[in-house]
C-alpha cells in the first residue's frame, strides 16, 4: 500500500484561556490517502476547521498543537521551523476558505495575486507567470480568462470568485488540499458546481483533499471516505456508502438520521437529545456518553478508541468485541444501529 | 462507582466579584493599578484641598512677599519658613496651590464632561430615533467637531461668551463659561456611540412589538439602550476627563481661562513659564508635573477600562 | 466615482456656508459692530451714517449674503482692535503658519506611519512597547508643556535652538519664508516637533491599530495558506490595506492642523494666524475671530476633499461605482 500523503497521529490541539486550557482536538488520528477525498463533518465546534489548520500550520495563538504529529507524505510537518512550514504552505499543502469574498485581497487585482502565489514558489518570470495563471482561471471555468484576469474580487460573482479561491489554491500544484466549508458561503445553485470543479482538478492531478463541512449531502456525493467528529475526535472514520448507509456510532447514527431525504418513505427526522459539550466541560468517558441512548458504565469512565469494524474504526465501546456489554450482541450490527 | 465529591459552597459575591474578568484584568495589569491608585491620590487630595494645604496661597492677608522665591525644602532666606516645594514671586506656597488648583481644574473638567455627556447621549439618542434629516444633521456636524481640535471650539465658544458677557460680570462667569466652552467642545464622540447602538435597538423586533401592543417605543428603546451605552460611554468619559483637564490648562495658559485669583494647574504654568529663563524652575515644574500625572493617571486607567469592557477582546 | 466626488464637493460647500452662518451670526450679534469701530463717544449722527454705510438697516438674509459674497471676495472687513483690513493681518501671517503646519504634518505622518507600522509588525518587542508608552503618554501630555519643554532643553540648558520667533526670513514675493535662512531653519525645528507631536502620536496608534485589524483579516489568512512571506504580506497586502482608513481620518486631522497650530504659535511667539486669533478672542476682535474661523473652514473642506480624491484614487470598489455586494 502506497504511503497515504497525510498521516495525522494522535494529534492533540489546546487553547491556553485564562479559564483553562481548552482542547479543540484530543488525540486525533487518521490518514489520507493518495488521490482520496476523505470529508470531515460534524457541528460547528467539533474540531473541523481546526484540524485543517492544525494540519497546514496556522494555528493562531493561543492554540497551539500540544501532542502527537502530522506526516506529509512520511515526513514531519508540525514541528518545523516558521520559514520551513512556510515554503511548504501552498507549494505541498493548499487551503481554501469558506468566504471568497473575504478571501481575495480587494485592493489587489485577481492576476496580481495568482502571479504572485506562481512566483512565490516557482522559478516562472512575470510574463510566464501571467501566462500561467491565465491558464489557470481557464481550468477552473472563468470565461474570457485573458480579459478577467486584471479584474478586482469585487466584480466577480461569489461563485466565481470562489473559482478564483480554487485556482489560488491550486497553482504550485499542493499534494492536498484542505477545503475547508468551500460552499457554505454561497448559493445553492452554485454549490454543486464548485464541489465538482474540486473534484475534478483534484482527480486530474492526483492531488487529495480533505473536505471539511457540515453538509452531509456533498459529503455523500463527493467524499471517498468520511470522518465524523466529535468534540474534538473522531467518532467514526470511514467508506462513506458504508458509514452513510449503516453508522455505526450512536452520534452517526443520529446524524445521518438527521438528513431529511427527498425519496423514500418520509420519516420523521431523528433529533439527538441534548447538544455537544463545551470543549470547557467534555464528560469524562466518551463525550457523547450524556446524549447516547446506548451508554453504559464503560462509557462514562474510559474514553473509547478506534476500533476497526469491518473495514472502517468507530470510537464506541459497544463495538469492543474483547469486551462485550453483557447481554448484547456486537456483531448484530442493524440491531444497534436500530 | 465514584466518590461523591464534598459539596462545595458557591462563592460568596466578593469572591465572584475579585474573580470576574473585570477585576482579574485589572488586578494583572500593573501599570493600571499604580495609574488607578495614583489618580485617586491625586482626586482625594484636590477634594480634601482645604484640609490638606498647609497655607491658604489665595488669601492675600496671609501672604507676606519676603517668603518670596524660596527654594523646595529649604528654609527661606529671610524669614526661615520651609516650603515643600518652593514658593512663588509672591510668597505662595506652591504645594497648597497646585492642591487647590488641581481642585479647580478637576472641577472644571469634571463639570464639563457631565455637560457633555448629557448633551452628547441626549443629541445621539435623538439622532438615532428620529433618523432622517435630523439624525444626518446631527451626525455631520458630530463628524466635523470632530476633526477639529476642541481648543478652537472653546476659543470660539469662549470669544463670544466674552463679547455677549458685560465686562463686571465677567470674572465670576469664567468658570461657567469654560465649562460650557469645553462641554461644547467634546460632545460628538458621546453622540457617535449612542446613536450606534440606538440605530441597532431601533431595528429590533422587539420595537415593533411595543408599537403593535400601543406602547410607546421609545421608553422601551431607552431601557436597552442605555445598558448597552453605559460601558463605552463610561470609557470616553474617562478619557473625556483627561481631555478636559487638559483642555483648560491650555485655556488657562493662553490667558483666556481661570484667573490668577482663582487659578487651575494652567494658570499656575502660565506664571511660571515667565521663570523659565531666571532659574526658579520649580514655581514652573511642580504644576506641570502634577497636571502630567493627573492626566496619564486617568488616560491609562481608561485605556485599561476600554480594553477590559471592549466584548471583542474577551 | 463622479458621483462621490460631486457628493464631496457638494457636502465640503455646505460646511462653508454653515460657518460662514456661525461667522456672520458671531459678526453682527456679538457685541455692536459700530460701538466697536468707533468707540463709545460717537455721537449718534455716527452711528448712524455708519450703521446706513455698513448695510446694517437691511433685512438680515441680504446682509449675510453680502458677508459671504465679501468673504469671498477676500474682504473680511477691518478689526476692531488694529484698524486695518482683516484680509491684510491674515495674508501677512498666513506663511508663518502655513510652513509650521505643513512640516509638522509631514513630521507627523512620515514618523507615524514608520512606528506605527513598526509597533505593529513587532507586536510584543520592547522597542514597540516602548513607543507605545510613549504615545501613551503623548496623549496625556498638554501640547504647550511639550513646547515648554522643548525651550528648556533645548533653548536654556544647551542653547542650541532658539526659543522664539522666526529667525530670518525671506520675502518672496507677498510670501516670507523661513525656509531659506539658517536662523530661519533652526527657529522651525522646536515648534514643529511639538505641533507635530500630538499628531504623530495619533497617527501612531491609528495605524498600528488599523494594521493589527487588518492582519486578523481571512484574506492575509488565505495568502499565508498560500505560503506568501510573511514580509510580503505585511508590507503589500496589509500595508495597503491598512493606508485606505489611516489617510481618511489622519488626512482629516491633517486639515485642522491650522487650528492646532494656535498653542504652538502662543508658546514660541510664532507670528502666525493662530496666535492672531488668540489675540482676537482675548479683545473680542470679531471680525479677526470670523475670518479666522472661515479659513480654517476652508482649508479643512479642500483637506476632505483631497482626501477623498485619493481616497478613490486607492480603493477599486470606489471606482466601479458599485460598492461590493456579494452575489
Amino acid at each position: 500500500m502506497t504511503q497515504p500523503v497525510i498521516s495525522v497521529n494522535e494529534l492533540t490541539v489546546e487553547f491556553v484561556t485564562r479559564r483553562g486550557t481548552l482542547r479543540a482536538l484530543d488525540k486525533v488520528s487518521f490518514d489520507v490517502a493518495r488521490g482520496e477525498v476523505l470529508g470531515v463533518v460534524g457541528e460547528s465546534g467539533a474540531g473541523k476547521s481546526v484540524t485543517g489548520s492544525a494540519i497546514i500550520g496556522l494555528i493562531d495563538p493561543p492554540g497551539r498543537i500540544a501532542g502527537g504529529q502530522v506526516l506529509l507524505s512520511g515526513q514531519r510537518v508540525d514541528n518545523l521551523s516558521p520559514d520551513a512550514m512556510r515554503k511548504i504552505r501552498g507549494k505541498r499543502i493548499g487551503m481554501i476558505f469558506q468566504d471568497p469574498l473575504t478571501s481575495l485581497n480587494p485592493l489587489y487585482r485577481v492576476g496580481e495575486q495568482l502571479i504572485e502565489t506562481i512566483q512565490t514558489h516557482t522559478a516562472l518570470n512575470a510574463a510566464d507567470a501571467r501566462k500561467r495563471a491565465i491558464a489557470l482561471l481557464d481550468e477552473v471555468g472563468i470565461p474570457a480568462p485573458e480579459r478577467r484576469i486584471d479584474g478586482y474580487p469585487h466584480e466577480f460573482s461569489g461563485g466565481m470568485r470562489q473559482r478564483v479561491v480554487i485556482a489560488l489554491a491550486l497553482c504550485a500544484e499542493p499534494e492536498f488540499i484542505i477545503a475547508d466549508e468551500p460552499t457554505t458561503a454561497l448559493d445553492v445553485s452554485v454549490q454543486a458546481q464548485i464541489i465538482a470543479l474540486i473534484k475534478r482538478l483534484c482527480k486530474e492531478r492526483g492531488t487529495s483533499v480533505m473536505l471539511v463541512t457540515h453538509d452531509m449531502g456533498v459529503i455523500a456525493e463527493t467524499a471517498d471516505r468520511v470522518a465524523v467528529m466529535y468534540a474534538g475526535r473522531i467518532a467514526e472514520i470511514g467508506p462513506v456508502r458504508d458509514v452513510v448507509k449503516q453508522p455505526l456510532h450512536p452520534y452517526a447514527v443520529g446524524l445521518m438520521g438527521a438528513i431529511p431525504s427527498i425519496e423514500g418513505d418520509a420519516e420523521r427526522l431523528v433529533q439527538i437529545p441534548g447538544s455537544m459539550p463545551r470543549l470547557s466541560n467534555i464528560p469524562r468517558g466518551c463525550a457523547f456518553n450524556p446524549r447516547c441512548s446506548k451508554a453504559f458504565d464503560r462509557c462514562f469512565v474510559e474514553r473509547p478508541e478506534l476500533i476497526d469494524v469491518g473495514g472502517r474504526q468507530v470510537a464506541c465501546h459497544l463495538y469492543d468485541q474483547s469486551k462485550a456489554p453483557t447481554g448484547q450482541n456486537p456483531t448484530d450490527k442493524a440491531e444497534i444501529a436500530a | 462507582m465514584s466518590d461523591e465529591p464534598l459539596p462545595v459552597l458557591p462563592p460568596s459575591r466578593m469572591a465572584r466579584l475579585w474573580d470576574s474578568d473585570l477585576l482579574y484584568s485589572f488586578r494583572s495589569s500593573p501599570i493600571t493599578v499604580v495609574a488607578s491608585v495614583m489618580a485617586l491620590v491625586l482626586v482625594l487630595a484636590a477634594i480634601f484641598a482645604p484640609l490638606i494645604a498647609p497655607y491658604d496661597p489665595f488669601d492675600p492677608a496671609s501672604l507676606d512677599l519676603s517668603d518670596g522665591f524660596s527654594r523646595p525644602m529649604q528654609p527661606n532666606e529671610i524669614t526661615g519658613k520651609v516650603f515643600w516645594l518652593g514658593s512663588d514671586g509672591q510668597g505662595r506656597d506652591i504645594f497648597s496651590a497646585i492642591l487647590y488648583g488641581s481642585r479647580v481644574s478637576l472641577l472644571v473638567g469634571a463639570a464639563s464632561v457631565v455637560f457633555s455627556l448629557i448633551l452628547g447621549v441626549a443629541l445621539g439618542l435623538v439622532a438615532g430615533y428620529v433618523g432622517g434629516r435630523t439624525e444626518a444633521l446631527i451626525m455631520r456636524i458630530a463628524d466635523i467637531q470632530l476633526s477639529f481640535p476642541a481648543i478652537l471650539v472653546a476659543l470660539l465658544v469662549f470669544g463670544v461668551a466674552r463679547g455677549l458677557i458685560p465686562p463686571a460680570a465677567q470674572e465670576q462667569a469664567t468658570l461657567l463659561v469654560l465649562v460650557i466652552a469645553i462641554g461644547l467642545a467634546n460632545w460628538a464622540q458621546y453622540a457617535r456611540t449612542v446613536r450606534g447602538s440606538t440605530l441597532v435597538e431601533k431595528n429590533k423586533v422587539y420595537v415593533d412589538a411595543a408599537r403593535l401592543i400601543g406602547l410607546k417605543a421609545w421608553p422601551v428603546m431607552l431601557k436597552h439602550v442605555l445598558p448597552n451605552v453605559a460601558g463605552p460611554v463610561l470609557v470616553i468619559a474617562t478619557i473625556n476627563l483627561a481631555l478636559a483637564v487638559i483642555e483648560e490648562a491650555t485655556l488657562s495658559f493662553l490667558g483666556v481661562g481661570m484667573p490668577p485669583t482663582q487659578p487651575s494647574l494652567g494658570t499656575l504654568i502660565r506664571f511660571g513659564q515667565q521663570y523659565l529663563f531666571s532659574g526658579e524652575w520649580w514655581i514652573l515644574l511642580f504644576p506641570s508635573l502634577v497636571l502630567i500625572l493627573l492626566a496619564l493617571s486617568i488616560n491609562l486607567f481608561g485605556d485599561w477600562l476600554r480594553d477590559a469592557l471592549n466584548p471583542k477582546l474577551r | 466615482m463622479l458621483a462621490y466626488i460631486l457628493r464631496s464637493l457638494m457636502q465640503g460647500l455646505v460646511v462653508m456656508l454653515a460657518v460662514a452662518f456661525i461667522a456672520f451670526s458671531m459678526f453682527r450679534f456679538v457685541g455692536d459692530p459700530v460701538v466697536n469701530m468707533l468707540g463709545q463717544e460717537a455721537t449718534l449722527q455716527d452711528r448712524a451714517e455708519l450703521t446706513e454705510r455698513l448695510g446694517l438697516n437691511d433685512p438680515v438674509p441680504l446682509q449675510f449674503a453680502r458677508f459671504v459674497a465679501d468673504a469671498a471676495r477676500g474682504d473680511f472687513g477691518i478689526s476692531y482692535r488694529q484698524g486695518r483690513k482683516v484680509s491684510s493681518l491674515i495674508l501677512e501671517r498666513l506663511p508663518a503658519t502655513v510652513e509650521l503646519a505643513v512640516l509638522s504634518a509631514i513630521f507627523a505622518f512620515v514618523v507615524g506611519i514608520a512606528f506605527g507600522v513598526y509597533a505593529a509588525i513587532r507586536r510584543d518587542g520592547w522597542l514597540a512597547n516602548l513607543v507605545m508608552s510613549i504615545s501613551l503618554i503623548g496623549v496625556s501630555l498638554p501640547t504647550f508643556l511639550i513646547g515648554i519643554g522643548l525651550i528648556y532643553i533645548f533653548a536654556v540648558e544647551l542653547r542650541w535652538l532658539p526659543s522664539f520667533g522666526r529667525g530670518d526670513t525671506v520675502k518672496i514675493g507677498w510670501w516670507t519664508t523661513g525656509l531659506l535662512t539658517v536662523s530661519g531653519l533652526k527657529s522651525l525645528v522646536l515648534p514643529v516637533l511639538t505641533l507635530g507631536f500630538l499628531q504623530l502620536t495619533l497617527i501612531m496608534r491609528l495605524v498600528r491599530s488599523e494594521m493589527l485589524e487588518v492582519m486578523r483579516a481571512d484574506f492575509i489568512r488565505f495568502a499565508r495558506a498560500r505560503g506568501i512571506p510573511e514580509r510580503r504580506i505585511e508590507f503589500r497586502h496589509a500595508l495597503r490595506n491598512t493606508m485606505i482608513p489611516v489617510i481618511t481620518i489622519a488626512g482629516l486631522q491633517l486639515g485642522g492642523v491650522i487650528a492646532f497650530a494656535i498653542v504652538t504659535e502662543t508658546v514660541f511667539q510664532w507670528p502666525g494666524l493662530g496666535a492672531l486669533f488668540v489675540n482676537a478672542v482675548q479683545f473680542v476682535d470679531v471680525p479677526v475671530m470670523s475670518a479666522y474661523l472661515l479659513f480654517v473652514a476652508f482649508v479643512f473642506v479642500l483637506t476632505s476633499l483631497l482626501v477623498d480624491l485619493i481616497y478613490v484614487a486607492l480603493d477599486p470598489r470606489l471606482r466601479s461605482g458599485t460598492t461590493a455586494l456579494a452575489k
